[in-house]
């Protein structure tokens, strides 16, 4: 720091002495000059006779204003731009980010967001632009490039080996070795050491496959704080998180603050935002739309920056007739996982199903679809009762189910859209023996009309769609099979304000239909939001429901998960 | 289109390119040696030549201008030549002949041939060794470069060498785009042709009719699928690795094999036998109206109906196809039995090329196959692929082969090349594929300030 300052002086003085005290102010920014270094040499001036008082005393003014500008600037990108065949991924995007700030990035499925990250992060090289960190140019033309840098980022998907312990993970390529052999017990103080750093307290000896996902978490950021990063990145954190869990990772958060650190925040929760973050940046469309202090800014004025246009009410209104039971289970059970669950669902009502990650209900949802047997337990349709033993039978008995897995459970993500979107519907695209593709892609066509889906084209691979548009690429075929039961499985997990209003509607325009929904929600608002009854489950079993939806609060629905 | 069409079958390019360079290194001069070049000589040799005339009509034996000798010599004989003397054989034949015509005194006229017998030291030498033939004319129809790969009968070669892989290498490509793998069918085609002729055998042997080839056959074919189907069942039921369920079944169908002959080839096959591997129809050869049929049936199975966009989602994404309604393990077992049927066919074809049913053929033939399909872009990882790919995989195996028999390389040196350039060819795909440039080739690096 001290050269650096030294390398100001001149530069400053020349400003200073030329009256342009604006600039001095921006250049001590840009060359992440500590205003405390800026403070000595103000008051060096202030007492010289000879130099001008005005620019100085602006200086000392504009970091009384903001002292957030105390803390050097970190990261800057300029103008990045980034193309790929078909897409303007980034247009001239720049951002800033200092030491002890968190800064949440907003933005749709496929504002760029993702995109940023990936260049940052060296998996994608910018077609221009420039990465200043600690105000030194730097090229990051490689994931290695960027980690030397002191870049981390923790994507969705974790890059732990479940079959290591902790110890050895975070460890991993770079061992502390003597004459070959791993010296452990040295890794094991570190790990310890990183782990007080951050407060938490993880048995560096177990295997990562037998922690929570939560616990996984920590040990990424404890691995990225291990290779000295000054700047990290999290994609949607808590995607996967219990409420607690959130809650434990904010505080980690707001320790690595405290320790300098400079943090971007990825997430479409935006209570999240306003909880953890110090400034939001807004991506739309590629651009960057603006980036704005927290306290700044309202959360209907950021819904309105990130879909562009306002949007009055999260959760659409519908008026509810519930027809007759579509679905009734009874008693179903398999191991541990789903005891003895037993609900109804009827024609024009949406049944949300709360609770914890690991209460039953993806699973308890899996029975019922045929995807796993059930130990006993009976299904009836319409008041008839089905037995279901595959997906295939499911499906034959108009029952369909949104994977909450979309990557994974979901899509063949190495095909085209136009081949997942045909897959379950292959029956009524046949001709004989052979395929009516012609038949296919009109249907196809209709859904990317009525959906709103941003494909290029119907051969585009769904692995290069964004989430919100996989999402309604998996809604289409569904919706093509005109199910009537319809089981949403995290049906807006990871997806945009505005492409969950889309699917919100959706399920309104289905429910006049006289469908019946079954939607399982991680996300309280949205649950208590949209569902005319929600069951709550805890361990396997239901453990209650709510069904007067106009008082019911999420303090409600989390004493029930909980218990 | 044509993006499409080269992103599809970048291989193409490949097989183009090798066509080229082996035509250009086999370039060499050809004779011309069918009737149109007889009746061109008989036309000189009656306008030129008096009837009594001393014609020699030479052939070398055991090549192309021995047939021509044949026919020229009676074709002159007809056309009333009454001193025409056809001689067949190495060039001692020919300066015996030469030496007999001298010592009855005879005056030798013109020497007629083709091939390389002009170029014979025996003829070079004349002028030297027989003055007394110094009127001598040599006729031979005019000779024009071609390259020796380029000929028909060459071309015939390099799909008969590469029909069994090709056909079983359609089965393969359908198992391997499920992520699947099967071993087992180099084995089955030991298997099928021993059942196949084996019961040929019984059924009358050499005097048998030609139905009793189609029931071999068929039941050969019959018994692999069976074989198939259980491996299938194995792997879909047990989720078993398929390389483990395939090992276990090559071992088994090649035990099998050996233990219905007791390890003996069967010789005692109808006369009909070889029709398949070694007849034609129409002019074209069985085999190349085979694999037209069999491929243009793959084809379309493949893209247009709905069990072949099944075997796709299968391997794309085998939960996220059950879960999409797709009856998973009905598919799985599907590929491995068509994959065996397939390699059932190839063991018929191989024994009808054969004209025997040995239970030591087809080894090593998993790994062709498997080298065909890859080569031809279908990815070990399954959920993508081509049928016509692989059949341009077979053939790029099957011309670097040939290529270099040709060419005179020896064995040891052909797998060495046959190897890398089966890497290569993968790699090339890869990077193609995967836009993997790397950083220091791409333009854009430069923009990075």
């Amino acid at each position: 720091m001290e050269d650096r300052t030294c390398t100001c002086i001149p530069m400053l003085n020349e400003l200073v002495f030329s009256g342009q005290y604006v600039e001095s102010v921006l250049s001590c920014e840009l060359r992440s000059v500590r205003m405390r270094d800026v403070l000595t040499y103000s008051l060096a001036m202030l007492t010289c006779a000879s130099s001008p008082a005005e620019p100085v005393l602006y200086l000392m003014i504009m970091m009384a204003k903001d002292p957030k500008r105390c803390n050097p600037l970190l990261l800057e990108m300029r103008q990045i731009d980034k193309s790929f065949p078909g897409v303007h991924a980034l247009k001239n995007v720049s951002m800033k980010l200092r030491s002890s700030e968190v800064l949440g990035l907003v933005g749709e499925n496929g504002a760029g967001k993702s995109t940023l990250i990936k260049v940052l992060g060296g998996a994608h090289l910018p077609d221009s632009g420039k990465i200043l960190i600690e105000g030194q140019s730097v090229h990051i033309l490689s994931p290695t490039a960027a980690q030397q840098a002191g870049v981390s980022i923790i994507y969705q998907e974790f890059n732990l080996i479940p079959e290591l312990t902790v110890r050895e993970n975070i460890f991993l390529g770079r061992e502390k070795t003597r004459m070959g052999f791993v010296r452990a017990a040295e890794e094991h103080r570190k790990t310890l050491q990183l782990f007080s750093k951050i407060g938490i307290n993880i048995d560096a000896n177990t295997r990562c496959s037998e922690l929570t996902v939560a616990q996984q978490q920590t040990v990424e950021i404890a691995k990225a704080l291990s290779v000295n990063a000054k700047i990290i990145v999290m994609d949607e954190p808590t995607a996967t998180l219990t409420a607690q869990e959130v809650g434990r990772l904010f505080a980690v958060i707001r320790d690595l603050k405290s320790h300098g650190l400079g943090i971007i925040y990825i997430s479409h929760r935006f209570d999240e935002v306003f909880e953890v973050a110090d400034r939001v940046m807004v991506l739309r469309d590629a651009e960057h739309v603006g980036t704005e202090d927290i306290n700044d800014i309202t959360r209907e004025k950021l819904i309105e920056m990130t879909v562009g246009r306002p949007i009055e009410s999260e959760f659409p209104r519908r008026s509810t007739n519930p027809g007759h039971v579509r679905l009734r289970v009874e008693d179903l059970c398999r191991g541990n996982a789903v005891r003895n669950v037993s609900f109804s669902v009827r024609a024009g009502e949406v049944l949300g199903f709360a609770g914890l990650v690991g209460a039953g209900r993806t699973e308890t949802m899996r029975l019922i679809f045929g995807a796993d047997k059930p130990d006993s337990g009976r299904i009836f349709i319409d008041g008839v009762e089905t037995d279901i033993h595959s997906p295939k039978d499911a499906i034959r008995n108009r029952i369909c189910l949104l994977t909450e897995d979309r990557k994974g459970h979901g899509l063949v993500l190495i095909h085209s859209c136009r081949e997942n979107f045909g897959l379950p519907n292959l029956d009524r695209f046949g001709r004989g023996v052979f395929l009516d593709r012609r038949k296919e892609r009109r249907e196809f066509s209709g859904f990317v009309e009525s959906l709103r889906i941003r494909v290029s084209g119907h051969e585009q691979l769904v692995m290069n769609l964004s989430g919100g548009n996989q999402q309604k690429v998996v809604l289409a075929k569904w919706l093509e099979r005109n199910a009537d039961i319809m089981i949403f499985d995290e049906p807006t997990r990871g997806i945009d304000v505005g492409t969950k209003y889309e699917i919100y509607l959706l399920m309104n325009r289905l429910l006049a239909e006289g469908k019946a929904i079954i939607m399982i929600s991680s996300e309280l608002p949205e649950v208590l939001g949209m569902s005319d009854r929600v069951i709550v489950m805890h361990e396997g079993r239901i453990k209650g429901e709510i069904t007067d939806m106009a008082n019911a609060t999420q303090e409600d629905v989390l004493s029930m998960a909980m218990a | 289109m044509t993006t499409k069409m080269f992103s599809d079958y970048g291989m193409v390019l490949v097989l183009i390119v090798l066509c080229i360079f082996f035509s250009f290194l086999t370039l060499n001069e050809q004779t011309p040696q069918d009737s149109d070049a007889i009746a061109g000589l008989i036309e000189r040799v009656t306008t030129e030549f008096n009837k009594s005339d001393i014609i020699l009509v030479v052939g070398a034996v055991n090549t192309g201008s021995e047939p021509f000798a044949e026919v020229l010599g009676e074709e002159l004989e007809g056309e009333g030549f009454s001193n025409v003397r056809v001689v067949v054989g190495i060039p001692r034949d020919l300066r015996l002949a030469l030496d007999d015509i001298r010592a009855k005194g005879g005056v030798l006229a013109a020497i007629a041939t083709t091939g390389d017998v002009p170029k014979w030291l025996v003829i070079e030498l004349m002028p030297e060794k027989y003055p007394e033939f110094s009127g001598c004319k040599m006729l031979a129809p005019k000779s024009y470069m071609w390259p020796v790969f380029l000929k028909r009968s060459n071309l015939l070669a390099i799909v008969d060498r590469i029909v069994v892989i090709a056909v079983i290498a359609i089965g393969m490509t359908m198992v391997i785009i499920t992520a699947g793998i099967d071993l087992s069918v180099g084995s089955l085609i030991a298997l099928s042709a021993v059942i196949g002729t084996l019961l040929m055998k019984k059924m009358g042997g050499l005097q048998a009719p030609g139905w009793v080839v189609l029931i071999g056959f068929l039941v050969g074919i019959l018994s692999c699928g069976i074989v198939g189907g259980l491996g299938g069942f194995v792997v879909a039921r047990f989720k078993v690795a398929p390389f483990i369920t395939t090992l276990g079944i090559m071992m088994m169908a090649r035990g099998l094999a050996f233990m219905i002959t007791g390890g003996f080839s069967i010789y005692q096959v109808p006369k009909a036998l070889p029709w398949l591997g070694q007849g034609r129809s129409l002019g074209t050869p069985n085999t190349v109206i085979l694999l037209v049929v069999l491929y243009v049936a793959a084809h379309i199975f493949m893209a247009h109906t709905r069990m072949g966009r099944y075997i796709y989602a299968v391997g794309g994404n085998e939960e996220a196809a059950r879960l999409s309604g797709v009856p998973v393990k009905r598919v799985i077992v599907f590929v491995y039995v068509i994959n065996s049927l397939a390699a059932g066919l190839g063991g018929c074809i191989q024994a009808s090329q054969l004209n025997t049913g040995t239970p030591s053929i087809g080894v090593m033939y998993e790994l062709y196959v498997i080298a065909a399909v890859v080569v031809g872009g279908t990815s070990l990882s399954g959920g993508c692929g081509r049928i016509l790919g692989t059949l341009i995989g077979a053939f790029i195996i099957s011309v670097i082969q040939n290529g270099m028999n040709l060419l005179g390389i020896e064995s040891y040196t052909q797998q060495i090349v046959l190897g890398a350039v089966i890497l290569g060819a993968v790699l090339l795909d890869k990077v193609r594929s995967a836009g993997a440039v790397p950083a220091f080739l791409s333009r854009k690096n430069k923009v990075l300030d």
